[in-house]
């Protein structure tokens, strides 16, 4: 049963995510997207963490597509996307290099050595209270460390997005878009 | 029982879809996207190793990469509405301002 689950997820996940590299519409892409990262927690539900899943469920599925999806809205997104790629071969070859390059890189000092658990996991406890136990007390610095990098990126989110946002993006007044063409021919 | 090394490679494939939309992408929207399958890639790596060497340390590490893709799309959404408003367009080749 759980290798059934798992194959199926790693299917589904790979083809959706295959979608959302290659598809020109910004629409099906987000979509994708967006299935990709439930059925990913569908594999740390597997794994048996728990916690890690209904986060992982809560903040990207909930909050980065929601994100995503206020951001489509501001720009042009419902025609395609032209994109001038020279060739696809190639760049397909050397993601592959690069990619297996690093898993080489990274791999080999883990293959020589025992990984010892610095952290095991607590007895009789399950994996949400293992993890508060863990979290709270080992990576409480780092924690509130986060928590700050947080509210420093919802102010730098509001401040950036928020200014002049009575004038619309998308249907500009026809004296700005002469401006903009002059400058944009004035800088060629 | 699934072994450690299948999750791995599966995280390595994602991992490697996600660097090919990045390089293959013009639309930075879409440059957006591909990150995110990369953060999501490790993520699985880490939950996978976390879990068969008995160790939460993995987790953890989870936990904080989500923070901080919380807030890079946070403050890359606020960057690309900026952007757009300035230039009007999101491709990649049309911001090579500096170019002789």
């Amino acid at each position: 049963m759980e290798q059934f689950a798992f194959y199926l997820f790693s299917v589904l996940t790979i083809g959706l995510f295959l979608i959302t590299v290659l598809s020109n519409n910004v629409l099906y892409a987000m979509t994708s997207l967006a299935a990709g990262m439930v059925i990913i927690s569908g594999f740390f539900f597997i794994l048996g963490a728990d916690f890690l899943g209904v986060v992982q469920l809560i903040v990207y599925v909930g909050a980065v597509m929601a994100l995503y999806s206020f951001g489509m809205m501001f720009f042009d997104a419902t025609r395609d996307i032209k994109e001038r790629n020279t060739n696809s071969y190639s760049v397909f070859f050397l993601g592959g290099m690069i990619a297996l390059l690093l898993v080489v890189m990274f791999s080999a000092p883990i293959m020589g050595e025992n990984i010892v658990a610095m952290y095991p996991v607590p007895e009789g406890a399950n994996n949400p209270q293992a993890v508060g136990l863990v979290l709270f007390t080992k990576y409480l610095v780092p924690f509130e460390v986060a928590a700050v990098m947080l509210l420093v990126a919802m102010i730098a989110g509001i401040i950036l997005a928020g200014k002049k946002m009575d004038d619309s993006l998308t249907t500009k007044d026809e004296n700005h878009e002469e401006d903009l063409t002059f400058s944009l021919k004035d800088n060629r | 029982m699934i072994g450690l090394s299948h999750y791995l490679i599966v995280s390595g494939i994602l991992f490697s879809i996600g660097l090919i939309g990045v390089l293959r992408r013009k639309n930075l929207l879409m440059l957006f996207f591909a990150t995110e399958i990369m953060l999501n890639a490790a993520n699985i790596a880490f939950a996978a190793i976390s879990s068969y060497y008995g160790d939460l340390s993995g987790q953890m590490f989870a936990f904080f990469i989500i923070a901080v893709a919380a807030s890079e799309v946070a403050v890359g959404l606020g960057l690309l509405i900026v952007l757009y408003k300035k230039q009007g367009t999101l491709d990649l080749d049309d911001l090579a301002v500096m170019k002789g």
